[in-house]
C-alpha cells in the first residue's frame, strides 16, 4: 500500500478539523437550525473517528514492523527552538490504534443517551481524540507536554458539564490533580531542555544525563504519571472522577487517559532516566503491589458499580508498572500488551455499566440482581468483561497479567507473589459483582421489563468482544508490534546500567 | 540638525501626546462635556497615530535624546508599543460602559492620555530625574483617573486609598534617588551602572532597594499591594482595566531597565529583594484570589500573582530572563484586556454587575462570550496549548537557567493554586444553570473579547513568533 504524505498529522488533526466544522456551524445556528445542528453532529462526530480509525489502520498496515525506529516521521521548525515533530514506533503506534478503535464505540454508545448540549459534547470528545493521539505521537518533548496537559481542558468540561450529581467536584478534583503533577514534570522537562540544548525527544533519548539530575528528572516526570497512572496513593481522584463522569468518559479516561501515565514511563523515564528508574524500581514495585492488593480489597467494598470498576482499573495498572519497571523485555512488552488490553475491557466495562444506567438510572449494585433472566446477550456479554477483568485464559486480559507477572519474578518472587494474590482478589470482587447483578431472582420491581440490549448497544460491543477474544488467543498481533521498539528499549537500559556498574 | 532639535525629532510621538491632550483640553473646557465621546475618539486615534510613529523608527539604532536624559531603544520602543496599544484599546472598549454610568466627562480621556505620556517617559528613562518625572505624570493622572465618577463612594475612596499610599511610595523612591545619587555622585543610568561596577557600597545597595520599593508598588508587588484590591473594585471598570495593564507594563519595563541597566553589576544584592518580591506576590495573589466573589477584586489579586510571576523572569537576571519577562508581559497585555472586555459585558438589566456569580450559565446565554473569556481564562492560568503556557514555559527555562530551579518549582506549584480559580470561573459559565442574561453590549466588547482569546489559540501560532522575535530585540538593547 502506498505510504499517504503527513499520514501522521492527518491522524492527528483529522477529529480537531471535525470539531472546527462542527463548532462553526454551530455558532452560525440559530432556533430551529440549532436543532438540526444537534440531530446531526453525532454523525459528524462519527463519521470523522471512522475516517481516522481507518487512517490509522492504514498507517499500521504501511508500518515496518522489523524497525525500531521512529517512523512516518514529519519535522518541521516552530519557534524558540521548539519543533512539530511526529513520528511513531511500535508502542506508540499500537496506543493510537487503541485511541481511535475506542473512540467510535464512544460515539455510539452516546447516541441519542446525550441529550443536552449535544453537539458541544461531540467537540469536547473530538477535540479530546486529537489530543491523546498527539500525546503518542509527538516527539518533541514540549509538543508532547502541550497535547498532554491539554487534555485536561476537554476531560474537565465533559465531567462537569454531562457529569452526575457530584460533577463539580469530581472535575475539579480531577484536573487539579492532574495539573499539580503536570507542573512539576514541567519544570523537569524545562531542566532537560536546558541541559541537553534541545526540546527533540530522539535527541534527548540519546542524551546521557548525569546520574545525580537523573534521580530529580525523574521524581518530576514520575509525579505527573504516577497521578495519570493512577498508582496508589495518588490514585483518588480516579474513582470520583469515573463515577461522576458520563460512560463515553468513564470509556476514554480509563481506556486511554490513563495509559499516557504507562506511555510515559516507557517512553520518558525508562530511556531517557535508567539509573534513576533502577534505583526507584524498588520504590515502584512497593507501590504497585500495594495498589494491586489494596485497592482489589477497597473494589470488593463498593456499592456502586462504576466505582468499583474504577478501583479495579488501579489494581490493573499496577500490574503495567510492575512490568515496566521490572525492565526485562517480557515484563515491558507484557505493560504493553495490559494496557491495549485493559483500555478494551475496562472501557468495555464501564459501556456494559452504561447499558443498564441508562435503563435504570442507578448504579448502586444492590439495585440490580436477576438480570439473566431478562437480559441473556447482556449477561453473556457482561460475563465474557468479568473473565476478561480477572484475567481468565483466552481473553486479552490473562496475557496481559500473565506476562507482566513473568517479567517481575525475573526481579523479585515477592512482586509476583504480591500480583498473582491481586489475581486471586480480582477474581473475588468481579465475580461478586457478576452474582449480585446478572444471578439470583428479580427482586427490584422495577427490573421487570428491564429489555435486553437493542441493536445499538449490540454494534458498541461487538468489536470489544472480538478484540478481547482475539487478542487473548493471537497476542503477537500486538506483541510483534511492539517487540522491536520494546528490545532496543531495554538493551538500552540495560547498557546504561553496565555503564554505571563499570564506573563504580 | 542640533542635537536638541535631533532630540525632538525622537521624542515626536511624546510630543504629539502633549499637544493633542492640550488642544482636547482647551476644546473640552470651551464645549464642556458634550465633547467627551468626540475626544474620546481622537484621543484613539492621536494614541494609534503615536504608536504607528513610534514604530516607524523601529529599524533605527538606539539614541539618546537631551543629553542622554532619554533614550530611545528597541525596549523602549516594545513597551511604548504595548502601552500606546493597550491605552487606546481602553479608550475604545470603555466608552460604552461610561455613557451607560452616564458619567462621561471629557477630563477622562485626556488623562488616560497624560499617564499614557508619562509611561513613555518611564520606559525611554536614561537618567533617575527623568524616571520620576514621568513615574509621577503617570501617577497623578492615575490617582485622578481612579476617583474621576465623583459621585460614587467607592471610587473617591479608591482615589483617595490610592493617592496617599502612591505618595508614599513616590517618598520612597525619592529617598532612594537620593541615597543614589549621594553615593554615586551622578543621576545617569551610565555613571550609576560605573560606579556600581567599581564598588556597590552600603549607601547604594540601601538606595537600590527603596527605589525598587518605590517601584513594586506601581507593580502592586506584595508587601506593596494593599490598594490594589480596593482601588480595582473602587474605580470605573474602565480605569482598572487600564491600571491592570499598561502601567503595570511600563513599571515593570522600567524595573527590568534599572535591575538590569545601572544596577546590573549588583545583581547579587536586588536578586535577593527581587526573589522575596516575587515569591510573596504569588502566595498573596493565588490564595489570596481565591475567596472572592467580586470579578474586580479577583482580577486585583490575578494581577499581583502574575507579577509576581513576571518577577521570576526579572529575579533571573539574564538576557533570556529580560526576553521572557516582555515575553509574558507582552501575552498578560492581551488576556488582561481581553477579560476585562468580558467583564465589561456583564450588565443586566440594572446596571453592571460585577459578581463572579452573575456569570452563571453564560455559555448557554451567550456561547462567543463564554467560549471567548474560557480560553482567556485558561490562557492566563498558563494551559497549553493556549499562549499563556508559553509565557509560564519561557519564565521556567529563564529561572532554572538563572539557578532559580526552587522558585521555578514554587511558582509551578502555586500556578496550581491559580488554575483553581480561573477554573471557578469557567465552571460557574459553563457547569451552572443560568443567571439573567446580560444585556446586549456594543459590539466592541464581544469583538475584543474574541480578538484576544483567537490570539491565545489559533491566533498564537503567529502571535507567539512574532512576540519572540519582538521581545528578544527588545531584550538585546540592554544586554
Amino acid at each position: 500500500m502506498n505510504a499517504l504524505p503527513h499520514i501522521l498529522s492527518l491522524i492527528t488533526f483529522l477529529p480537531l478539523l471535525g470539531a472546527l466544522i462542527l463548532l462553526i456551524f454551530r455558532a452560525s445556528a440559530r432556533g430551529e437550525d440549532a436543532d438540526i445542528i444537534d440531530r446531526n453532529a453525532p454523525s459528524v462526530a462519527l463519521a470523522t473517528s471512522l475516517i481516522t480509525f481507518g487512517l490509522s489502520i492504514w498507517a499500521l498496515l504501511d508500518f515496518d514492523r522489523a524497525n525500531p525506529g521512529f517512523q512516518f516521521v514529519e519535522k518541521a521548525d516552530w519557534f524558540g527552538g521548539m519543533s512539530y515533530h511526529l513520528g511513531v514506533d511500535g508502542i506508540s503506534l499500537s496506543l493510537i490504534i487503541l485511541t481511535t478503535f475506542l473512540m467510535p464505540l464512544c460515539f455510539i454508545a452516546s447516541w441519542g443517551v446525550v441529550k443536552k448540549r449535544v453537539t458541544e459534547y461531540m467537540v469536547a470528545f473530538l477535540i479530546l481524540e486529537t489530543l491523546m493521539i498527539g500525546v503518542f505521537s509527538s516527539l518533541d518533548i514540549v509538543l508532547f507536554y502541550i497535547f498532554f496537559e491539554a487534555g485536561l481542558i476537554p476531560m474537565f468540561l465533559i465531567i462537569g458539564v454531562w457529569g452526575g450529581v457530584d460533577r463539580v467536584y469530581a472535575a475539579f478534583k480531577f484536573f487539579l490533580y492532574t495539573l499539580l503533577g503536570s507542573v512539576l514534570m514541567l519544570v523537569a522537562v524545562v531542566a532537560m531542555i536546558l541541559t541537553a540544548g534541545t526540546t527533540d525527544m530522539v535527541a534527548l533519548l540519546d542524551f546521557d544525563f548525569p546520574v545525580g539530575m537523573q534521580t530529580w528528572l525523574w521524581l518530576g516526570f514520575f509525579a505527573s504519571f504516577a497521578v495519570k497512572m493512577p498508582m496508589w496513593p495518588v490514585h483518588t481522584w480516579l474513582p470520583d472522577a469515573h463515577v461522576q463522569a458520563p460512560t463515553a468518559g468513564s470509556v476514554i479516561l480509563a481506556g486511554v487517559l490513563l495509559k499516557m501515565g504507562g506511555y510515559g514511563f516507557i517512553r520518558f523515564s525508562l530511556p531517557m532516566f535508567p539509573d534513576a528508574s533502577q534505583y526507584f524500581a524498588p520504590f515502584v514495585f512497593t507501590l504497585s503491589v500495594i495498589a494491586i492488593i489494596y485497592t482489589s480489597l477497597v473494589a470488593f467494598r463498593q456499592t456502586d458499580m462504576k466505582k468499583l470498576i474504577a478501583y479495579s482499573s488501579v489494581a490493573h495498572m499496577g500490574f503495567v508498572t510492575i512490568g515496566i519497571f521490572s525492565m526485562n523485555v517480557i515484563g515491558v512488552q507484557g505493560a504493553m500488551f495490559q494496557m491495549i488490553s485493559h483500555g478494551i475491557v475496562s472501557g468495555a466495562l464501564f459501556l456494559v455499566v452504561g447499558v443498564i444506567y441508562d435503563r435504570m438510572h442507578t448504579r448502586e449494585i444492590a439495585a440490580y440482581g436477576g438480570l439473566a433472566q431478562r437480559m441473556p446477550v447482556y449477561a453473556t456479554v457482561f460475563m465474557l468483561f468479568t473473565m476478561a477483568n480477572v484475567g481468565l485464559p483466552g481473553t486479552s486480559g490473562f496475557i496481559g497479567e500473565f506476562l507482566t507477572m513473568m517479567g517481575g519474578y525475573q526481579v523479585s518472587t515477592w512482586i509476583a507473589f504480591g500480583a498473582a494474590t491481586g489475581v486471586i482478589l480480582s477474581a473475588v470482587y468481579a465475580l461478586t459483582l457478576y452474582k449480585r447483578v446478572i444471578y439470583g431472582d428479580i427482586t427490584n420491581p422495577k427490573l421487570v421489563d428491564i429489555t435486553d440490549m437493542v441493536r445499538r448497544e449490540v454494534i458498541t460491543f461487538s468489536p470489544l468482544v472480538l478484540a478481547t477474544i482475539i487478542f487473548g488467543i493471537w497476542p503477537s498481533l500486538v506483541t510483534d508490534l511492539t517487540g522491536p521498539a520494546v528490545e532496543v528499549l531495554v538493551e538500552q537500559i540495560t547498557m546504561a546500567a553496565d555503564q554505571v556498574e563499570s564506573m563504580k | 540638525m542640533t542635537p536638541f532639535m535631533s532630540s525632538l525629532f525622537l521624542i515626536g510621538p511624546e510630543i504629539a501626546l502633549t499637544f493633542a491632550a492640550l488642544a482636547l483640553l482647551v476644546g473640552g473646557a470651551v464645549r464642556g462635556e458634550r465633547a467627551g465621546s468626540f475626544i474620546n475618539t481622537i484621543s484613539i486615534a492621536v494614541l494609534l497615530f503615536a504608536a504607528i510613529w513610534g514604530l516607524k523608527s523601529a529599524g533605527a539604532a538606539p539614541a539618546e535624546a537631551f543629553g542622554g536624559a532619554l533614550v530611545l531603544d528597541r525596549l523602549a520602543l516594545f513597551a511604548k508599543t504595548g502601552i500606546l496599544l493597550s491605552a487606546a484599546l481602553v479608550l475604545a472598549i470603555g466608552t460604552g460602559f461610561l455613557k451607560l454610568e452616564k458619567i462621561v466627562k471629557y477630563e477622562y480621556a485626556i488623562l488616560v492620555l497624560l499617564a499614557t505620556l508619562g509611561m513613555m517617559v518611564m520606559v525611554s528613562a536614561n537618567d533617575l530625574l527623568s524616571l520620576y518625572v514621568g513615574l509621577e505624570l503617570q501617577s497623578l493622572s492615575l490617582y485622578v483617573l481612579a476617583a474621576f465618577n465623583r459621585s460614587s463612594l467607592r471610587a473617591s475612596e479608591a482615589g483617595l486609598k490610592y493617592f496617599v499610599l502612591g505618595a508614599l511610595s513616590s517618598g520612597l523612591l525619592l529617598y532612594g534617588i537620593s541615597l543614589v545619587y549621594g553615593f554615586v555622585g551622578t543621576t545617569r543610568f551610565e555613571g550609576i551602572a560605573e560606579a556600581a561596577h567599581m564598588d556597590a557600597s552600603v549607601g547604594l545597595v540601601i538606595g537600590v532597594v527603596f527605589v525598587l520599593s518605590g517601584l513594586a508598588f506601581k507593580i502592586s508587588a506584595v508587601p506593596f499591594h494593599m490598594w490594589t484590591p480596593d482601588v480595582y473594585q473602587g474605580a470605573p471598570t474602565p480605569v482598572t482595566a487600564f491600571f491592570a495593564s499598561a502601567p503595570k507594563f511600563a513599571a515593570i519595563a522600567l524595573i527590568a531597565r534599572l535591575l538590569m541597566g545601572p544596577f546590573a553589576d549588583m545583581a547579587d544584592q536586588w536578586q535577593q529583594v527581587v526573589v522575596a518580591l516575587s515569591v510573596l506576590s504569588m502566595t498573596v495573589g493565588y490564595f489570596g484570589a481565591i475567596m472572592q466573589r467580586n470579578i474586580k477584586r479577583l482580577m486585583a489579586y490575578s494581577s499581583i500573582a502574575n507579577m509576581g510571576y513576571a518577577m521570576i523572569a526579572l529575579a533571573a537576571g539574564s538576557q533570556r530572563g529580560l526576553e521572557a519577562l516582555l515575553f509574558y508581559m507582552g501575552l498578560y497585555l492581551i488576556t488582561t484586556l481581553g477579560m476585562f472586555a468580558c467583564i465589561l459585558a456583564m450588565r443586566q438589566s440594572e446596571g453592571m454587575v460585577e459578581n463572579i456569580d452573575d456569570l452563571a450559565g453564560l455559555s448557554q446565554s451567550r456561547p462567543g462570550l463564554a467560549l471567548s473569556f474560557s480560553l482567556l481564562l485558561f490562557s492566563i492560568a498558563g494551559l497549553p496549548p493556549l499562549a499563556g503556557f508559553f509565557g509560564k514555559l519561557y519564565i521556567f527555562l529563564a529561572a532554572v537557567e538563572g539557578g532559580l530551579l526552587w522558585l521555578a518549582i514554587y511558582g509551578a506549584v502555586l500556578s496550581v493554586v491559580g488554575a483553581f480559580y480561573y477554573l471557578r470561573i469557567v465552571k460557574i459559565m459553563w457547569f451552572d444553570e443560568p443567571a439573567p442574561a446580560f444585556v446586549s453590549s456594543s459590539i466592541v466588547l464581544p469583538l475584543t473579547a474574541g480578538i484576544a482569546a483567537f490570539m491565545m489559540l489559533p491566533g498564537a501560532l503567529w502571535l507567539l513568533p512574532a512576540l519572540e522575535r519582538w521581545s528578544q530585540a527588545a531584550a538585546s538593547s540592554l544586554f
